[in-house]
């Protein structure tokens, strides 16, 4: 029986050294293999690219030898899947091979499309890849005052980025001793300065005290690059000296291509994982559709749920348990403080008042992710 | 006129009804009609809010068993 995990990220890393774990005696036997196709032999921690931007990690740090992480009955390759043929259960890949599945498991992730708002590629800065992180910084580093606008667009992956970028960038000017001399100013989709309520009613006090000023309800329209200006669906503009932004984001190419998904989020059970009218086609992480943060934390838990569900339905031929939903995030409050939201589809977030041990365990927790890839937390 | 888009946005806390709507009605055409169902007594008023503030139509909302169905026309 062949295990086809399409991803090696968070998602599909997670879930495969699960199943190695679960299904060891059946892979000794060769009953089953666990087949793993990635577009990278690297894994990026992609939280990292918010310190890159900042000059705080140099970007090899981000990086760890994928093979490395994983269990080492994992069969891995290098070699992206460049067509699913859901109906024969094959994929065909970059190199030209076709591999047949029993069970497929999609995490290919989700990418920032700046060339869905005329102007923003041009414009703006961004730090969702390596290489648009360095050149973020860089361009931080040779501006020496002005307006610095931070905006938007939806959906995005990590709810907490567009905050924490903020708080960041007021901290790098600080330290630079221009803060004086450079006006931020963030924009939101929503009605406020973010989507969980509890985190917007002390994210804004914490604006206003660092003098950070905010426009909620402002949706990207366009940028107008010549006369440095970005106009919102609303109707607004806001002039910029520099733009910084979060774009709205897509599922990847080959699944938008494919015509799994519109715009390459896949249709996706939201308990069951799997993908609307396919049995053995699970879905997981960023590339789903369902309504919940595009975050590591829920990709971690969506794997842990299918890990079990897959293992038992080699074992006993069924799924036994369901996907609650569950999101578990971070939330840096300032330097040294920090909370955490936990909620799921019945549960909603009730995040605690910030506290330095949080903020501790937040930082040790970074630490912990290649133990939590490898599946080990 | 495509057939109406439905939202499931039930139990979306992080990113929520009314993103959900935005992401989802950027992919639709003029005309087109969706419904978000949203467990957020909130939706009720923030995204008829929204839909004033940028251009489209609300054509009504209704609750049954603490789920809200929030009616949406594309305008623009
Ligand atoms: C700046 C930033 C900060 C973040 N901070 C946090 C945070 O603090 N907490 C948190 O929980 N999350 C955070 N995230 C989000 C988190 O990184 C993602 O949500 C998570 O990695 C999603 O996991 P995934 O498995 O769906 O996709 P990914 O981890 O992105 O993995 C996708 C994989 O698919 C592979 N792939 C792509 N195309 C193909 C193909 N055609 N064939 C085969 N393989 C393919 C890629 O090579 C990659 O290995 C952050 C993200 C960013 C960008």
């Amino acid at each position: 029986m062949n295990i086809l995990i399409v991803g090696g990220g968070m998602g599909g890393t997670i879930l495969a050294n699960n199943l190695a774990r679960r299904l060891n005696p059946e892979l000794k036997s060769g009953k089953v293999r666990i087949i793993m196709l990635s577009a990278s032999e690297r894994h990026m921690y992609q939280p990292g690219l918010l310190y890159v931007a900042v000059g705080k990690m140099m970007p090899d740090e981000m990086y760890r030898d994928q093979r490395s992480l994983l269990e080492p009955t994992i069969e891995f390759s290098v070699d992206p899947v460049e067509q699913f043929n859901l109906d024969q259960n094959s994929v065909k890949t970059k190199s030209g091979a076709t591999i047949k599945y029993d069970i497929m498991a999609i995490a290919t992730g989700s990418r920032m499309a700046p060339e869905t708002i005329p102007g923003l590629a041009e414009g703006a800065e961004t730090f969702y890849t390596e290489d648009t992180a360095v050149k973020m910084f860089k361009t931080l580093q040779g501006f020496q005052g002005g307006k610095v606008v931070i905006t938007v667009g939806v959906p995005h992956k990590c709810p907490m980025a567009p905050l924490e970028i903020t708080f960041m960038l007021n901290d790098y000017f600080k330290e630079r001793g221009i803060r004086d001399k450079v006006q931020l100013h963030y924009t939101y989709p929503i009605g406020r300065v973010h989507s969980l309520e509890n985190v917007a009613k002390w994210a804004a006090p914490e604006f206003d005290r660092l003098g950070i000023t905010y426009e909620t309800l402002f949706n990207m329209k366009e940028v107008d690059v010549a006369n440095k200006v970005l106009r919102s669906e609303e109707g607004t503009d806001t002039k910029y000296d520099l733009l910084i932004a979060i774009p709205a984001h897509r599922g990847m190419e080959v699944i938008e291509k494919g015509g799994l998904g519109q715009n390459g989020w896949i249709p996706t059970n939201r308990t069951r994982l799997n993908m609307e009218g396919r049995n053995n086609v699970y879905v997981l992480g960023d590339t789903t559709n369902i309504p919940i943060s595009k975050a590591g934390s829920t990709a971690h838990f969506e794997a842990e749920a299918l890990g079990e569900n897959i293992a038992a339905i080699v074992k006993v031929g069924t799924p036994v348990r369901d996907y609650d939903g569950k999101v578990f995030c971070f939330i840096q409050a300032g330097k040294d403080k920090a909370t955490y939201a936990s909620f799921n589809y019945s549960n909603p977030p009730d995040p605690k008042a910030p506290s330095r041990a949080i903020h501790w365990f937040k930082l040790a927790y970074n630490k912990l992710y290649w133990s939590s890839a490898r599946g080990l937390l | 006129m495509a057939e109406k888009k439905v939202i499931d946005a039930r139990g979306s806390f992080c990113p929520g009804p009314l993103m959900e709507l935005i992401a989802a009605i950027k992919s639709a055409q003029v005309g087109d009609e969706l419904e978000v169902l949203s467990t957020d007594q909130g939706s009720a008023k923030d995204i008829p809010e929204w839909l004033n503030k940028v251009g489209h139509e609300h054509l009504g909302t209704t609750e049954t068993g603490g789920v809200w169905h929030v009616n949406v026309r594309k305008k623009k």
